[in-house]
């Protein structure tokens, strides 16, 4: 709170991001964990609220007459752009926000403070929800080929990895603890998928410390035990997630790859996915492209080539395509790492799983991939996402864009996961909110040492409360689909509004098929329970029921989804001018009416600025009602 | 002319088509004066491809040996590929095909033979009559009547026998405004929005020329419209400079000085080639396989389709809201009037009036706004994407006006009673069909050809039962309300239901909307059910009582 020196600043206007509306009037405030808005002007009380580690940047632009703007740019692309009377007020906002956004001791992050009045029991078995080694044991292991070893119980062989690792039975210690001298940070070969049905598994490692010519027998027989572990194959793939520039710049370093001359049998192979610089830059200028003011369609598309956002979700999707065929239609088992294993191998790996078991795409495999593939193995959330005050270029949308491939797939095949899109995006909220431990540092060793598991909260739990908002309702079954082969042709992605354009709500479609679906669901359930009722009341019924539709009332109001729609600015930028030079709202020849019109036309009206970005008020997200005008 | 004369081979056995998503089949060739028929010889699956010849917009021929290949590029986007064994049989067939998919005689095309295999219960051509329109307007308002001035097509040829027109101007005005009007389409009521009694009109541009001219009655035409002291919107659809530029060869626009109560606004919108051109590079990128993302989105950029769809649609919106918003009347012309007039007064209605969001609705629309208002279907459509013939009068122009329906059906996707696949069929029909109804330019046209005597009207074959179920939306409940779609480039996408439809699989995505079906059907019926057994136990309780009261 010590960085709290204005806790509440009057006259607040909160613009628009896009057009020209009257921007909101209200009151700011800070608390210790969110900046709170409370638009005034409104005839309903509406509220946003942005949670401090949620903000990415703040701004404070040069005054104008109106006051002094301050921007907000948030982690979940969440935009907000205020103007403060008082430059001394904005200032206070400003350097405050600072400090709030970005702590510099982990005990600040809001999951230490996070209390939901749970018991402690049930937090600690929110935190044995998932097991990692029940999903192991799920695809069989341990069995003739991989064990699960303690080996790195005491950090030994990998400081970033858990203690618990699988690796091949016929690679023993002296091999393991051998391989990991030999690879960068001793994150050695693991087990990362293994696929029943034809023993063929995905391992994930990360680059061989080969120079130009170094090598290490413990490593060649590791990769010797993995390949053997799999019988039905005569060779593995190895495969290098980089592009072949930056992986032939690191064996200068004494780093580098595979020499395909050294291990028997391996088919080694490049798959271009560029480093964690080129996708910040990449997701920054898409940003800047979502955020342009009325732009044309050609501005857009040129854009968002430009940005090569699309490019590189594509690249990321081709390289997991490619492992779920080694694995299943060549049954090779494949070995997979970039430089240090916990970037692209992570996107990769889990994509791969995704493809292959549909286990991965129902509520709990999908927790289990995650805590899997990104936390077990030492993805750096906290560097990544920026949770605490650190260096900007260790920052990088690495697991936004594993969201994006999953909903990409979504697209795809849209019944083949039990969770909706809305799943998505609040998994993504987390892993930048802080509110819960699983995402907080970069490894298991680090959750460890700041107590965790003793002092935060799970995720986990907390989702699984909501399993009625977040599931699909057009999901077949576990059973539907197996494997999934997506189209990888540059057509079948698509722009991401509802994640980079979230809460620009005008742009979406204004009715949503998804809440429609849930609420017939919901409906179903209701039907099916009145029916038994009514059935158990009627215990002399005999002959069949008449089921032809009577004259029941239309679908209860409950079921209409609300309809956000309010015309937009359709007259575009610069509003047209007429030949005579006048604007096309020309005042003076209007009558009164007319200019009460004209005012209605202009602002248009009240978009619904949903710009709540947090669950805690989601009641004044559905307010909504269909506009009659 | 014998049909005959142009199948130099028939029937050629042991040819093998490929085709988009199935496996390669063989089978015996067949041409017929209006079909290519491939019929495999296997008995248990009898695998048959039926084209229409009108449907083919191009075929290429290649050769390796013997064996030759024809590729036939359809006008619905499809590309199909058939290996004829014998130099001399695959010759032949290829030049019948291009013969027959040419024919430039419209009495010889298919739906002058087409004999139905249906039992027609309500004749499509009688379904949207004029006069019916009329009577629907004569309950809400006495301002407007119908005249029968263009009767024998004498006034305007582009325009249908009857118009609707405000009541205080007579047919002799309406004579001296056609006089003044491009193509003698002079300005006729285009909608009129119940809500506020604001009017949609339409027309084609004054012929002002270089001198400033002017019609007096014209003014007066459209100041009718206007209710006292309130202004209207002229929604040109051409820039202002191409408008200053057509009065060089004689049309124009309305002045400011000449219609003082009206404010102009110009809402740019391409036309003909520009647009053809553009359906050519969509197709052509959407075709490419290479799989280089910058290429293709470049590709999609650079055929500037959905930029088209953005301008039409904002100019729709606005026009829309002049008249909801603004409470005011509008006229809306580009050159002609039979282009992109009518794709913003098509869409504005689509915006504004729920009844234009259902089937019949929307088939009315399609008949009043672009069959009978004179957009010049046979024109526009003869040619689709694989065309190599350059003529400057094909555009797709009715394929825009659906590709932006269907943005509005993605915005919206409760509110409206028909699903894409009818926006499909449409497209499909307009472009080769067996039913006569897109045949011609205007009912001028079509009323010499004698299409409702010689044809068969697709309505009559949609508005049957079976054939409407499979186009009726799931998620459609009634929506009264005005729609206001949004037009930022992040909110419009490309149709996938068309371009990319022969590109890719829809298998899970067909999967995705039966689940769907299922799933409201379910409850539908689960409805169904609580009330039969709410009313049962309700009869079974009066037994009860009335025993009790015995």
């Amino acid at each position: 709170m010590e960085h709290i020196t204005t806790p509440k600043v009057e006259n607040v206007k909160l613009l628009d991001r896009y057009t020209n509306r009257k921007a909101a009037n209200g009151t700011l405030y800070l608390t210790a964990t969110h900046l709170i808005y409370v638009d005034a002007s409104a005839e309903v009380r509406k509220e946003t609220w942005i949670l401090h580690h949620h903000i990415a940047t703040v701004e404070k632009l040069p005054l104008t007459t109106a006051g002094c703007p301050l921007l907000i740019h948030c982690k979940n692309f969440h935009v907000a752009h205020f103007v403060i009377g008082q430059e001394r007020d904005c200032h206070e906002v400003y350097t405050s926000l600072l400090k709030l956004s970005q702590p510099v001791k982990p005990e600040d992050l809001y999951a230490f403070s996070y209390n939901p009045k749970m018991s402690k029991d049930n937090r600690e078995i929110g935190w044995k929800l998932i097991d990692l080694k029940v999903d192991y044991q799920r695809m069989g292991i341990p069995n003739d080929y991989w064990e699960i070893t303690d080996a790195n119980k005491d950090y030994e062989v990998c400081n970033t990895y858990p203690p618990e690792i699988v690796v091949p039975r016929a690679a023993n210690k002296a091999t393991v603890i051998g391989s990991s001298r030999f690879r960068s940070r001793g994150r050695i070969p693991v087990l990362s998928y293994l696929y029943k049905e034809n023993n063929a598994a995905i391992c994930r490692c990360s680059q061989p410390l080969s120079g130009f010519s170094a090598r290490c027998l413990e490593d060649e027989q590791m990769l010797q035990a993995i390949r053997e572990a799999n019988p039905g194959s005569p060779f593995m793939y190895v495969v290098d997630t980089r592009p072949k520039l930056n992986a032939i710049a690191n064996r200068a370093a004494g780093k580098g790859y595979e020499n395909e001359d050294n291990y028997d049998n391996i088919r080694f192979k490049f798959i271009g996915i560029e480093n964690i610089h080129v996708m910040r830059n990449s997701l920054q200028k898409l940003l800047e492209v979502c955020e342009t003011k009325s732009p044309s369609m050609s501005d857009f598309l040129t854009g968002l080539e430009n940005s090569g956002w699309l490019r590189h979700i594509k690249a990321v999707m081709d390289a997991g395509v490619f492992l779920a065929k080694a694995v299943k239609d060549e049954k090779a088992s494949v070995l997979v790492h970039c430089s240090d294993g916990w970037d692209r191998t992570a996107q990769v790996c889990s994509l791969a799983s995704l493809l292959l078991d549909p286990f991965y795409r129902t509520f709990k495999g999908f927790m289990v991939l995650i805590e899997k593939e990104w936390i077990a193995m030492g993805h750096k959330f906290s560097h990544r996402c920026g949770h605490l005050d650190g260096d900007p270029k260790e920052v990088s949308p690495v697991f936004t864009q594993f969201i994006e491939c999953v909903w990409q797939l979504m697209q795809q095949f849209p019944c083949t996961f039990e969770f909706n899109e809305r799943f998505l995006l609040e998994i993504h909220d987390h892993v930048y909110s802080c509110q819960f431990g699983n995402f907080l540092g970069t490894c298991h060793k680090e959750r460890e040492d700041l107590k965790i598991f003793e002092k935060t909260h799970s995720l986990w739990p907390f989702l699984l409360q909501k399993k009625q908002e977040f599931r699909n309702p057009l999901y077949r079954g576990f059973t539907a689909y197996k494997e999934l082969q997506p189209n990888t042709l540059p057509f079948s992605f698509q722009f991401w509004c509802g994640m980079y354009n979230r809460f620009d709500k005008g742009m979406h479609p204004k009715q949503c098929v998804l809440d429609h679906l849930l609420s017939c669901m919901s409906q179903k359930m209701k039907l099916e329970d009145n029916a038994s009722e009514l059935e158990n009341k009627l215990p002399f019924l005999d002959g069949p029921l008449p089921t032809e539709a009577c004259s029941f009332p239309k679908m209860g109001s409950a079921s209409k989804t609300p309809m956000l729609n309010t015309p937009q600015d359709y007259e575009g930028e610069p509003p047209p001018v007429l030949t005579n030079g006048t604007a096309v709202w020309d005042v003076e020849v209007m009558s009164d009416v007319d200019q009460k019109n004209k005012e209605n036309l202009s602002k248009h009206q009240d978009l619904h600025d949903l710009k709540d970005t947090f669950g805690v008020l989601d009641s004044e997200a559905k307010d909504g009602k269909p506009q009659h005008p | 002319m014998e049909f005959a004369e142009l199948i130099k081979t028939p029937r050629v056995d042991n040819v093998v088509l490929h085709r988009p998503f199935y496996p390669a089949v063989e089978g015996t060739l067949c041409l017929t004066g209006h079909h290519l028929i491939l019929s495999s010889r296997r008995q248990d699956d009898a695998e048959e491809l039926w084209l229409l010849h009108s449907n083919i917009d191009s075929t290429e021929k290649r050769f390796v040996g013997s064996l030759g290949t024809i590729i036939i590029k359809c006008k619905d986007l499809r590309i199909i590929q058939l290996d004829i064994p014998g130099m001399e049989e695959c010759l032949n067939i290829a030049s019948s095909i291009e013969a027959l998919s040419t024919l430039d005689s419209v009495t010889l095309m298919y739906p002058f033979f087409y004999r139905p295999m249906f039992e027609v219960v309500e004749d499509g051509w009688r379904s949207f009559l004029p006069e019916q329109e009329f009577e629907l307007l004569s309950s809400v308002t006495d301002e407007w009547r119908l005249s029968c001035i263009n009767k024998e097509f004498s006034v305007c040829p582009s325009y249908p026998p009857v118009v609707i027109v405000p009541k205080s101007i007579d047919d002799e005005a309406l004579r001296k405004v056609a006089m003044f009007r491009h193509g003698s389409r002079f300005p006729v009521l285009s909608y009129y929005h119940k809500k506020n009694g604001m009017v949609m009109m339409r027309s084609s541009q004054p012929l002002t020329g270089t001198n400033g001219r002017r019609c007096k009655e014209d003014e007066k035409l459209i100041n009718a419209t206007l209710r006292a002291g309130k202004r209207g919107y002229i929604i040109d659809t051409r820039s202002l400079n191409v408008a200053q530029q057509a009065r060089a060869k004689g049309g124009g626009f309305e002045q400011e000085a000449h219609y003082p109560q009206w404010r102009r606004i110009h809402k740019s919108i391409e036309r003909f080639n520009i647009l053809q051109e553009s359906l050519i590079k969509l197709v052509e990128a959407c075709n490419d396989q290479s799989h280089n993302m910058d290429r293709w989105l470049s590709k999609l950029e650079a055929s500037n389709w959905l930029t088209h769809i953005k301008e039409i649609l904002t100019a729709a919106c606005l026009a829309a809201q002049c008249i909801d918003r603004e409470g005011a009347s509008v006229l809306v012309h580009g050159t002609e009037g039979t282009d992109s007039t009518l794709q913003v007064t098509s869409l504005a209605q689509i915006i504004l009036d729920p009844r234009c969001r259902t089937i019949r609705g929307f088939e009315s629309l399609v008949v009043r706004e672009w069959l009978q208002a004179g957009h010049p279907f046979q024109q526009r459509c003869a040619q689709s994407a694989y065309s190599n013939s350059k003529q400057k009068w094909e555009a797709p122009v009715f394929l825009l006006f659906l590709d932006c329906v269907w943005q509005i059906l993605r915005q919206f996707p409760c509110s409206f009673e028909f699903s894409e696949h009818f926006l499909i069929m449409l497209f499909e029909h307009t472009y080769a069909s067996q039913f006569g109804t897109f045949l011609g330019n205007n009912e001028n046209e079509r009323s010499k050809l004698k299409l409702q005597q010689k044809t068969m009207s697709l309505w009559s074959w949609v508005n049957r039962p079976q054939e409407l179920s499979k186009y009726k939306n799931p998620l459609f409940e009634a929506n009264s309300l005005v729609i206001w779609p949004s037009v930022a480039p992040q909110s419009l996408q490309l149709w996938e239901g068309v371009f990319l439809r022969w590109n890719r699989s829809s298998k899970f995505l067909d999967e995705a909307y039966e689940e769907m079906v299922t799933l409201i059907e379910y409850n539908k019926q689960l409805k169904a059910k609580v009330n039969a057994l709410r009313r049962k136990l309700a009869e079974l309780e009066t037994d009860d009582r009335m025993q009790e009261n015995l």
